[in-house]
């Protein structure tokens, strides 16, 4: 069965670049007085586009209506599909059922996460890297703990992100305040710093030439280059956000995918935990995509410049702006660690890391340059001179494969097409052949070489 | 080791997890830091210390909002005071009447579909990943019937969440910061917490205990409950909890009409609380949707927490109405659905399912149930109160009961109770300036748990 990512009809119904959609609802507006007096937040106002994903989705949705009995392989939101082991579902199956007895009812839990599930990450992730369980707090995903690190750090502060980056960052930091205005001469937010990253520096900014910001986002395994940063290329991290009083948030959250023996937690660098806040996710690591956990660590020594820890403010986030993940979601994630559950999430991991060599190898047998798909479940492939929509485009027209184009990343994304290796095995070699069909014999004429 | 091995078993303590706040969480926790040696001036040959304990300090400023925040969040705050209590007295049986967290099981019909879900996700066929961020089709066209039949909010009005209390949260983002707001006082503390957070308020006033820029609308018995309104400033925003949270009153339509028509009047936009709809035993409106106008004036919160027992599962909605529109013409919606998409991801799948299951007719039909238990409690503890003389508020039309101690201190007064009879209550003055001089007492607890707290009140009062 395949599979959509459904989107609400009303973000999907916008086809209009909003600036249109704006000029006609003021014709609209003028002289029926039903609007409120209440300005729109101009923060708003700055986003370009809609998010990423949704916009994806969409095309997706547009695609099947032009062809409706295309079989569409989407390898391109990153969407987990393989079942969860069934004894973490189990896990969770049993939870729900003791909530109904006196004995097993739970209400609200700790803001902060379950503590034997605190205890249990900190025991499985940071056993050697001393992060305690009170530095951990557990949440309802990566995606939402970014915007509850930026609710922390507010808007005055300045942010660094590597170019491509997880959409999250950016969009996020526009939303508080911290961007400034989008430059579209550039595609860039006027104040926030992008490292740009490529083959010419092997996926690693070179810091010599980066200016000082408050915030450097870091995000390895990278989303969406797939490239991960090795202990030297860490330890150069480190030290330059020590030398600069920056905070680095490390988003680790396809650490699990790690092949080589690449740090999978940047508290593996000595320093670190002065210099860093990590997150990181259940979600593409046990297939909790629709669950929703992850967890985001403070260690107790990163202090803001007067003194005062970081992590007594994250917590006052957690308790006044948040709840808490869900009690089922956090029964299942205390399985996902247990050393049965480990190893069928392993065996899972495995899975689609063969897809990814898989891809990997589609794309360099066609003598394309593929990069990413060895530490990551994203295979990063480069048309030099292309614009990555018109990629996209192409790929989806002539295959019905949904894939994403990394300029949605942001600029330095520009000439890439990032794949992305969830799926069924039986898809991920349709989708193969079909790109082999495409790019091989010259048919494409996306390959200009 | 599997959750269900810390299932609590006393009688007298609330089932709910016993939140132990970590104590390391206050500034006495920072690393002291130790005088450098260069601020001495004297040339010596002296053997430096091995290790200078200097604590190493970002560059980062701390964000001046959130230095403006006078406490921790009014909850933990009560949780800690349980918890040291609880050291202090090993053996008391306390029974928790403060932070109102429900006690009685979910109803089976809904917790089965929930198992069912997380079985499922162990097939092929039934295993699902990322959701739509606001929320699953057939959840929320089930709340726009349930709630909002014949009210005209649609199924694509609906944003399913985790909670209203994160809602809150998300609706500020989306507001930002040059906006302000109006709150009832007393209020449930997120609405002034994360407007300071966001940067909408001035600094805290130590005298009124009130932070500057934020309007307070003073809700009384004087003024059964309902702010003056004709002495209320405009603001862009207006908090309205009914049935209210502390307070337990519940405006009348008569009133919600006067509130709707203030908001138009002003151009303003009312967030309206709907959490404890449910409980209202009288004939005032459930949302503000039943006030003509409203859907070109609110949004409205609600929450499965208080309905269905879920403060652990999450789950709860807020409803956009696409008439809403910010002042060039542009649709709250679209600003809404935006933030959901980014800084969201969907409350989870699982909870969904059981929200789902309470919507079904059975499933509604057992939460009313619960509700009504819930309901009974608060009458026993209303009773209580009334036959001791005091002055009661609230019960009625939610799970609150709200005793007035005038001329007293309301965290003396808390503490007194907890002393002397082991119950945690919560002060009133954790809610606004205006609930000084009250407590609210939380109508959620085992029955037995609730006899007994109410035997001991009409010890410690009588």
């Amino acid at each position: 069965m395949y599979k959509l990512s459904a989107c609400s009809s009303m973000s999907c119904g916008i086809s209009l670049p909003p600036k249109m959609i704006l000029a006609s609802l003021r014709g609209h507006k003028q002289g029926n007085g039903r609007c409120t007096n209440v300005p729109r937040n101009v923060n708003l106002e700055k986003l370009q586009n809609n998010y990423l994903f949704p916009e994806i989705s969409k095309r997706e949705l547009q695609h099947l209506e032009k062809y409706p009995n295309a079989k569409v392989i989407s390898l391109g939101i990153g969407d987990t599909t393989e079942p969860i082991p069934e004894q973490i579902s189990l896990s969770m199956a049993n939870y729900a059922h003791a909530l109904s007895t006196a004995e097993g009812y739970r209400g609200y839990g700790a803001e902060q996460g379950n503590q034997v599930l605190r205890k249990a990450i900190a025991e499985t992730f940071y056993k050697d890297v001393a992060i305690k369980d009170t530095e951990v707090f557990v949440s309802d995903g990566a995606q939402c703990d970014i915007s509850r690190l930026q609710l922390l750090l507010g808007s005055k502060v300045t942010i660094a992100v590597q170019d491509p980056s997880f959409p999250a960052y950016i969009d996020s930091s526009v939303i508080i305040g911290q961007a400034g205005d989008f430059q579209d001469k550039t595609g860039k937010y006027q104040n926030i710093e992008y490292m740009q990253l490529g083959p010419q520096n092997n996926f690693f900014p070179d810091l010599t030439i980066t200016p000082r910001t408050d915030i450097i986002f870091f995000c390895s395994p990278n989303n969406p280059t797939g490239h991960a940063a090795t202990r030297k290329q860490l330890q150069q991290l480190v030290d330059f956000a020590r030398d600069n009083g920056s905070i680095i948030i490390f988003d680790s959250a396809y650490a699990t995918y790690v092949s080589d023996d690449s740090p999978k937690s940047i508290f593996e660098i000595p320093g670190a935990k002065e210099v860093a806040i990590e997150i990181s996710s259940f979600s593409k690591f046990a297939g909790f995509t629709g669950v929703r956990l992850g967890w985001t660590v403070v260690p107790e020594e990163l202090l803001f410049s007067g003194g005062f820890p970081v992590i007594h403010d994250f917590n006052r986030i957690v308790c006044t702006c948040f709840n808490g993940a869900s009690n089922i979601s956090q029964a299942g994630g205390l399985a996902c660690l247990s050393s049965e559950g480990f190893q069928a999430i392993r065996a899972v991991i495995d899975y689609y890391k063969e897809n990814a060599r898989i891809l990997v190898d589609t794309f360099a047998s066609l003598g394309l340059e593929v990069y990413g798909g060895v530490n990551a479940p994203y295979v990063w492939v480069h048309f030099p001179g292309s614009k990555s929509w018109n990629v996209f485009a192409e790929i989806l027209e002539k295959t019905h494969i949904i894939t994403v184009p990394g300029s949605g990343f942001g600029p330095g994304g520009a000439e890439y097409i990032r794949i992305s290796a969830f799926g069924r095995r039986e898809r991920i070699i349709e989708a193969s052949w079909r790109l082999e069909k495409l790019f091989s014999m010259g048919k494409s004429p996306l390959l200009t070489v | 080791m599997s959750l269900a091995n810390n299932l609590s078993t006393s009688m007298f303590s609330s089932s709910s997890s016993a939140f132990l706040a970590p104590t390391s969480f206050n500034a006495s926790r920072t690393r002291s830091v130790s005088v450098p040696l260069k601020s001495l001036n004297i040339v010596k040959c002296v053997a430096t210390p091995q290790e200078q304990q200097i604590a190493y300090k970002t560059k980062v400023s701390r964000n001046a909002n959130i230095a403006k925040l006078q406490a921790g969040y009014l909850f933990p705050e009560v949780a800690r005071r349980r918890a040291a209590h609880l050291l202090k007295y090993p053996n008391a049986q306390v029974i928790s009447l403060g932070i109102g967290d429900t006690t009685e099981p979910i109803p089976d019909v809904i917790t089965s579909a929930m198992a069912k879900k997380s079985h499922a996700l162990s097939t092929l066929e039934g295993y699902s990943g990322y959701g739509a961020e606001q929320g699953e089709k057939a959840v929320r066209a089930a709340l726009a019937s349930t709630f909002y039949g014949n009210l005209g909010i649609e199924e694509d009005d609906i944003f399913v969440s985790d909670g209203a209390k994160c809602d809150i949260s998300r609706l500020q983002v989306v507001f930002g910061s040059n906006v302000t707001m109006a709150v009832q006082d007393p209020s449930y503390p997120a609405y002034v917490d994360s407007s300071v957070i966001m940067g909408q308020t001035g600094q805290f006033q130590k005298d009124v205990e009130k932070y500057a820029n934020i309007e307070y609308m003073r809700c009384t018995p004087e003024n059964g409950f309902f702010p003056d309104l004709s002495t209320v400033a405009r603001t862009d925003i207006i908090f309205f909890c009914s049935p209210n949270n502390p307070t337990g009153a519940a405006a009348t339509r008569e009133q919600l009409t006067r509130l709707v028509q203030f908001a138009k009047d002003n151009g303003s936009i009312i967030v309206y609380d709907s959490a404890y709809a449910l409980y209202m035993s009288d004939e005032n409106p459930r949302s503000i949707f039943e006030i003509p106008g409203a859907k070109e004036v609110a949004i409205e919160t609600a929450s499965f927490s208080k309905y269905a027992g879920f403060t652990g599962v999450r789950l709860g909605w807020t409803v956009v109405p696409k008439q809403l529109l910010f002042s060039d013409g542009f649709p709250v919606a679209k600003d809404f659905n935006r933030i959901v998409c980014t800084c969201f991801n969907g409350a989870s799948n699982i909870s969904q399912a059981g929200g789902l299951a309470c919507l079904s007719p059975e499933g509604f039909e057992a939460m009313q149930e619960v509700i009504g238990f819930y309901k009974e409690n608060t009458k026993i503890i209303v009773e209580t109160f009334k036959s001791l003389g005091f002055k009661v508020y609230g019960g009625q039309n939610a799970p609150y009961v709200w005793v007035h101690f005038p001329g007293r201190n309301s965290w003396d007064v808390f503490s007194e109770i907890l002393e002397k009879t082991h119950i945690v209550t919560t002060p009133g003055s954790g809610f606004g300036p205006g609930g000084e001089g009250f407590i609210r007492v939380s109508a959620f607890g085992h029955r037995e748990n609730v006899l007994e707290a109410c035997r001991r009140f009409k010890q410690l009062y009588n």
